[in-house]
């Protein structure tokens, strides 16, 4: 756990480059999150009537339910997507950027 | 037969949506024989893997965080099975029996806070932390301070949640199994005391996870038998439903629960970030091998989270015709009366209509295990606190043989089980409906704020976290303590000093203030070297090299 270690792998063009796709996807992904959820809240805050609304003529189901469960799945569905990037994409670039600061090391 | 004051609603999370129905009448229930049957047999089995799991518990390692080597699906599993407890189950289906869609609304707020958590910290919890959350926060800080202070404010949590689950086991005991409030508070007491003590992490881990599976097949069980009442089909279902139901038309349109925007948002932010500081569930991404393991448990989690959250939707709907058209399951047999055994029974009693006694049984064992493995990961989490962070870190200076570490923790697990027993009887007739609240509330504006400066801010110097997590820590407890839920229902006092019942919205721009102007203010020698260790923390946090692994063994 050297310091020596740490400051090879800062200086390697490719943790630059990790860091720098991995926190744009991870806020990104963050973003729509964050911004779907209290976009719902603030809806059910001030607009309560909205929600109730039937989603079609003579329908039982309301809009309320169908945005619920369309975020509910949809929300899984990007932790999925983040999980598949990440183990696979954003590991093996650490892989490699520790393995090249382990080679400069000898 | 005596009469009190049924804290169900407590058991969880969820009694933050039911503050305002806490308050019940439960009445001792005949002694129910196929529950004690079955619950005997969940005792068997965990006893079992707790002595399997005893024989593996040598180092810290394994006691604190079951050697690293649990795989993602199982931590996976465990952690829903740490965030799904009796309330979800109860409390929720309650819910939406009695408000409809209000109560999948607050499901949504439990379930957002997941995705957040798996971008934003899963990862760097996993790659900086190694027993409690406290390593991350004191990784680059003065140890002793940080950690101080993040124990303090992790035990007030563990407490608070503590009193809530004991007193909310006691009563759902003696209501479904026809036990004695004080043997219902002994039993789990005890048996949280074994698990923890014999088997550590390990046999935690195990109760939760056959606990977790339990929930999820008892519950889909008897959410489709009861939708095969109406055809499997949704909309005969809602139709059916809103005829007969008191709000009518009004039970799909968000209602009285969330009335001001305040109060919203401010629940919204509670849960959402309580969940992303509370101690025993940031202890469960350490239990895993690396971050790769630790992103597939929040994946894993948080898919079953969803998933039963939907159940329990779909329980509540089937509840208000099946339980809420039968008289049999009101008192003197009036429909619309009081429920038998009160509002949270809806669950237990739906149960009963679709699958008979052996289902409802199945289900009330399953409860009462659900809050066992629930207190068992809450004393873990207070006893890594005492032993890891004061005494082996703060008192030892790091000094302490890791035999001593862990004789010190089962000690501090076995004085929890007490403070849990004694805290359980005293406030056995409170109400105790802000408890879960105040530990949210002070998981979200004293760990949260702390915990994640110490990752993303490089500015964060020691008097920032300190000045930080205390003043969230003080403002959180006040806020509750002047709000309506303490100040009037509890003290008695005229009026609340505070007017809004959650205190996220208020109590964590505190944290984050404070945290930002001490760390700011702070010109020292020592904060410049903080300021500094940061490079090499954010290389770690970002690769995951050097992070504490399963390469003890």
């Amino acid at each position: 756990m050297s310091s020596a270690m740490y400051e090879r792998m800062r200086a390697n063009p490719k943790f630059q480059e990790l860091v720098a796709r991995r926190s744009r996807f991870a806020w990104t992904l963050a973003a729509v999150v964050l911004s779907m959820f209290y976009g719902f809240v603030l809806v059910v805050a001030f607009n309560p009537m909205s929600l109730g609304h039937p989603l079609g003529e003579g329908s039982k189901l309301t809009v309320g339910v169908a945005v619920e469960l369309f975020m509910f799945i949809f929300f899984w569905v990007l932790t999925a997507v983040y999980v598949k990037r990440a183990n696979t994409e954003f590991d093996s670039l650490t892989q490699e950027i520790v393995k090249e600061a382990w080679k400069e090391n000898k | 037969m005596r009469k009190l004051i049924t804290t169900l609603s407590l058991l969880g999370i969820s009694s933050l949506a039911l503050a305002a129905d806490a308050v019940a009448q439960t009445e001792k229930q005949a002694t129910n024989w196929h529950a004690i049957i079955m619950f005997c047999a969940f005792v068997v089995m965990t006893m079992g893997i707790t002595y399997w799991a005893a024989s593996r518990t040598k180092s810290t390692s394994d006691f604190y965080t079951a050697g690293g080597g649990i795989t993602g699906f199982q931590n996976g599993l465990a952690i829903a099975g740490d965030y799904m407890s009796a309330a979800t189950l109860l409390g929720l289906t309650a819910m939406v029996y009695t408000q409809g869609y209000d109560g999948y609304i607050y499901m949504l707020c439990f379930f957002a806070g997941w995705p957040i958590i798996l971008f934003l910290m899963a990862e760097r919890l996993r790659n900086l932390g190694k027993f409690t959350f406290s390593d991350i926060t004191a990784y680059r800080l003065d140890q002793g301070k940080v950690r101080t202070m993040a124990a303090i404010s992790s035990l007030t949590v563990v407490c608070f949640y503590l009193i809530a689950q004991m007193v909310g086991a006691g009563q759902l005991i003696k209501l479904l199994f026809g036990l004695e409030y004080n043997t219902a508070i002994f039993v789990v007491g005890i048996l949280m005391m074994v698990y923890v003590t014999f088997g550590g992490m390990v046999a935690t881990t195990w109760v939760q996870i056959i606990k977790a599976c339990m929930l999820l097949a008892g519950g889909t069980l008897v959410m489709f038998l009861a939708m095969s009442e109406f055809g499997f089909s949704f909309s005969t279902l809602l139709e059916k439903a809103t005829a007969v139901h008191k709000l009518g038309d009004k039970m799909m349109y968000p209602g009285a629960l969330l009335k001001d925007p305040v109060t919203a948002i401010s629940l919204g932010l509670g849960l959402m970030f309580g969940t992303a500081g509370l101690p025993h569930i940031l202890m469960r991404f350490f239990t895993v091998t690396d971050a790769k393991e630790a992103r597939k448990s929040v994946l894993y989690a948080s898919g079953f989270v969803a998933y039963f959250f939907n159940v329990i939707f779909l329980m509540g709907l089937c509840g208000i015709l099946i339980v809420g058209q039968n008289p049999e399951f009101f008192e003197g047999g009036t429909i619309g009366g009081k429920l038998i055994g009160g509002g949270n029974m809806v669950a237990m009693h739906l149960a009963k209509a679709v699958g008979g006694n052996m289902l409802l049984g199945f289900l009330a064992a399953v409860a009462f295990a659900t809050i066992l493995a629930v207190v068992s990961g809450l004393a873990l989490a207070g006893a890594s606190a005492i032993s890891h962070d004061i005494y082996a870190r703060v008192i030892m200076k790091g000094q302490a043989s890791e035999a001593t570490e862990i004789r010190v923790s089962k000690i501090a697990t076995i004085c929890l089980g007490f403070v849990a027993i004694v805290l359980g009887i005293l406030f056995e007739k409170m109400n105790i409906a802000f408890m879960v609240g105040l530990a949210f509330g002070v998981a979200a504006a004293a760990n949260f704020p702390v915990l994640i400066l110490s990752m993303y801010w490089k500015g964060l110097t020691t008097k920032g976290a300190l000045w930080g997590g205390y003043s969230g820590l003080i403002s959180a407890v006040c806020f509750v303590l002047f709000s309506k839920s303490v100040w009037v229902d509890v003290l008695g006092n005229k009026a609340a000093l505070f007017p809004y019942t959650q205190p996220a919205l208020f109590a964590m721009p505190i944290a984050f203030l404070m945290a930002y102007l001490m760390s700011k203010s702070d010109a020292s020698a020592r904060a410049k070297q903080e300021i500094e260790a940061y490079e090499d923390q954010y290389v770690r946090a970002q690769t995951g090299y050097g992070a504490a692994g399963a390469s003890n063994h």
